[in-house]
């Protein structure tokens, strides 16, 4: 009986360390085969394109599955009208470089015609669910692939790779697929879509480091930079627009970056020093918060704000 | 940078992943030892471990000595907060310096066959629990049937509350031997796919989790986490097969469309213009340019030819292995489409429209004998008609027993006829293009994981228990 003894170690050769695909290569392979399988087996898939880290990395994924053609689908992006400048204009140069087409889906639109309204504490992130399934359903998108992660949240950690939702978007944690070896099951009837995660079991510091080795353009909030910025909710807010010091908040002007990159009215930044990708995989490998609960007050609603959230039809 | 955080930096740099699952009964501390894993791995940051003090403060853990409840960490769902209950299999990540780990928490007491065979399916190695005082229970035996079926590479089994049983070597070896009776009973081991590993731990302690303790020192052997870092990964050993294996995703045919990026950065456009290449992962065995393969494609006779490229995103490389997934290109102009599959020359059998198989049902809808099905092979999916159902296992005494139906969370044989032949392997060889998945044609549901197996009569199964 071969049975494996703990006096023993057992030996691999070492060819085969030699060969074993980094961590990194072995999900970029991952993300790649489900890009493709949803690519193959969808009607009209569409990519969740915000200009956030998550979403950047998910595009450069597509471009290398379908190399040299083009991303065989268009990038959808839900502006919740507070966005950073500078991540709008990161989005368009994209867009223009690859070719695509970008459909917007406007969380403005909807609170000008009185779909919408506006919340007591201003924050837009929860709005951004309308707009969402508005858009998947006029443009008849069956697949929507998102840069969700399950270790950004513990609901996430229950996702699957391929989400199915129904005519109102609903995830229900209760009932879902059981996912089983790489056969991923896409199927669905008319009125349903599915949800597509193919980076699920990336850590953000998998993100940033394939960012570090791809060399991989980002908004450039996401690193160092000067900005003044008030205390609100233990987190760094920007001054902007839609960003307001109440008379009590000092503004001051700190060296700050950008974790994640959301709607401006709620997204924090973190003081940092780290000015390069090489700064940053530094930085979140020693980081001892979560991203999201750094920089995300929308999080901070309730322990239980992203399963809400997703239950509604959120990413 | 402090010196620990530029170990892990250059670490990760070169780490692999190993994908594992745990499986227990109710109250054997799983949640618990994936707690004190995430946590002594320091996966497990500020936050997360401030809220989890505060729940724990607020429900009176540990009495006056406080501490934290380590379970609280996996606990995901609202309803599973407030029912204590785990409803769902859930994925935790956490690395060191040799390794990046992708944990599939898998919950015991409900639906446990289903949520086993969902965490084993991708797993390299499963972590199963026993509770030291209880030694190897009847779900026990269930939960080794069901990774044997599968035959997941690594079992190991965590005698987890060996401090509750005064560190005792004598029950550990006892549990130790039971183990291995089940094991040898079930054939694990046996042929060379699969090995068992028992180790005692303390959950709640962190005896032998992390770091090995010196309070079980007639126990000379690795803690758990070591052993996680050292195994063998399941496509380490994949990939070194004879049997190249590459079911066809998609084929790349750009035409006209070629990638604005890649133009801009200097593509060759005339060069490009016929390109054809066809795109897919490898699922077993590896491939050099130049090799000679065969291509099956239903309704086709299978035809050779010669790899002349394999290409990864504007690389051209000479050879890849699975996991990998690329592009490759072949010298004849052969029609190949998605559902095609790619394999090295005179390795492979001929399709095959009949099919026999383990079923682990995994819906609460029956199976019934003329059931008109879905089945989902590699990127292929094909109509199927239940023939018969041939027998139900009992996970408790490994006996076969006449039925015609199956249910949730049983395993069983049935013959199916397939509307095309498929190219179907046996699972004991070929994990990947062994397995199949069962979908209900209505609702597109899947139903159950398919495992196959030889037809009767080639004898090859007849080795097996299960």
């Amino acid at each position: 009986m071969s049975t494996y003894t703990t006096e023993e170690p057992t030996q691999v050769t070492e060819a085969a360390v030699s060969t074993r695909l980094s961590s990194l290569d072995t999900l970029e392979s991952e993300a790649i085969h489900i890009i493709r399988e949803v690519v193959a087996e969808f009607e009209k898939p569409a990519l969740l394109f915000s200009g956030g880290k998550d979403s950047v990395v998910m595009l450069h994924l597509a471009t290398k599955a379908f190399w040299p053609g083009k991303v065989p689908f268009p990038v959808l992006h839900v502006d919740t009208g507070h966005n950073f400048p500078e991540v709008i204009d990161f989005r368009d140069r994209t867009v223009e470089r690859l070719g695509l087409k970008l459909v917007v889906g406007s969380v403005q639109e909807f609170i000008d015609r009185g779909e919408l309204a506006e919340r007591a504490d201003g924050t837009r992130n929860p709005l951004q669910t309308v707009p969402l399934l508005d858009a998947i359903q006029s443009n008849k998108f069956d697949a929507v692939f998102g840069g969700g992660r399950r270790d950004e949240d513990k609901a996430r950690a229950k996702e699957r790779i391929l989400s199915l939702r129904d005519e109102f978007g609903q995830w229900d944690p209760r009932n879902q697929r059981p996912e089983l070896w790489n056969l991923y099951n896409g199927r669905h009837t008319v009125g349903q879509h599915v949800r597509a995660f193919p980076i699920s079991n990336w850590t953000e510091l998998d993100i940033w480091r394939y960012i570090e080795r791809e060399n991989i353009e980002l908004p450039s909030l996401y690193y160092a930079h000067e900005r003044e910025v008030f205390a609100r909710d233990g987190m760094w807010r920007a001054v902007g627009e839609v960003s307001q010091p109440l008379p009590h908040e000092e503004v001051i002007t700190k060296t700050v970056r950008y974790r994640t990159v959301g709607d401006m009215s709620c997204t924090g930044a973190v003081e940092s020093d780290a000015y390069t990708v090489a700064d940053v995989v530094v930085e979140v490998a020693a980081s001892t918060l979560t991203e999201r609960g750094a920089t995300r007050a929308d999080d901070r609603i309730s322990e239980a704000a992203m399963e809400d959230r997703k239950k509604d039809g959120y990413f | 940078m402090s010196t620990e955080t530029a170990l892990l930096e250059s670490g990760l740099r070169e780490s692999t992943l190993f994908r594992f699952a745990t499986a227990g009964s109710v109250d054997d501390g799983k949640s618990t030892l994936v707690g004190r894993l995430l946590h002594d791995s320091k996966a497990i940051l500020a936050d997360q471990l401030d809220a989890v003090a505060r729940t724990s403060a607020d429900r009176g853990f540990g009495g006056d000595k406080g501490g934290i409840d380590l379970a609280l960490l996996t606990d995901g769902l609202r309803a599973e907060r407030e029912q204590g209950i785990t409803i769902d299999v859930a994925y935790r990540y956490f690395a060191t310096d040799r390794r990046s780990f992708i944990l599939a928490d898998c919950p015991g007491h409900v639906q446990y066959t289903k949520n086993t065979v969902t965490g084993a399916s991708t797993a390299d190695a499963v972590v199963v629990l026993i509770d030291a005082r209880k030694g190897v229970l009847e779900q026990t035996r269930r939960h080794l049937s069901v990774l044997q079926l599968l035959r997941v590479a690594h079992v190991i089994v965590a005698v987890n509350k060996i401090d509750l049983v005064d560190f005792s070597e004598s029950v550990f070896r006892e549990i130790e031997a039971d183990v291995q009776q089940v094991a040898r009973d079930l054939g694990i081991g046996a042929d060379g796919i699969s090995d068992v590993l028992v180790v005692p731990v303390s959950a709640l302690d962190g005896d032998n989790v992390v770091d090995r303790s010196d309070r079980t020192p007639w126990y000379t052997g690795p803690a758990l986490l070591e052993v996680l870092e050292t195994l063998p990964a399941a496509d380490e050993l994949e990939s070194h097969l004879e049997s190249f294996r590459f079911p066809v995703q998609l084929v790349i045919r750009p035409q006209g469309a070629l990638a604005p990026d890649a133009v801009a950065g200097g593509l060759d456009v005339e060069a490009y213009r016929d390109y054809r290449a066809y795109a897919g992962q490898i699922t077993e065995g590896s491939v050099k340019v130049g090799d000679q393969v065969t291509v099956l494609s239903p309704g086709h006779e299978p035809r050779n030819t010669t790899v002349t490229g394999i290409d990864f995103a504007g690389r051209e490389l000479q050879e890849a292995a699975a996991p990998q997934s690329v592009a490759i290109r072949l010298a004849e102009e052969i029609d190949i489409a998605r559902g095609d599959t790619i394999a090295a020359a005179g390795t492979v059998a001929d399709s095959t429209a009949d099919l026999y198989a383990s079923l682990c049902w995994l819906s609460p809808k029956p199976l019934r004998e003329g059931a008109k099905v879905l089945v989902k092979h590699g990127t292929r999916t094909v109509q199927a008609l239940v023939r018969n159902v041939s027998g139900k296992l009992d996970l408790g005494t490994f006996n076969v027993e006449e039925t015609s139906t199956l249910e949730l969370n049983d395993i069983g044989h049935a013959q199916l006829r397939l509307a095309a032949p498929l190219p179907v392997e046996n699972y004991l060889r070929h994990r990947r293009t062994g397995a199949f998945l069962v979908i209900d044609p209505l609702d597109g549901n899947t139903l159950a994981a398919g495992l196959v197996k030889d037809h009767p009569g080639d004898h090859e199964d007849e080795r097996y228990v299960i």
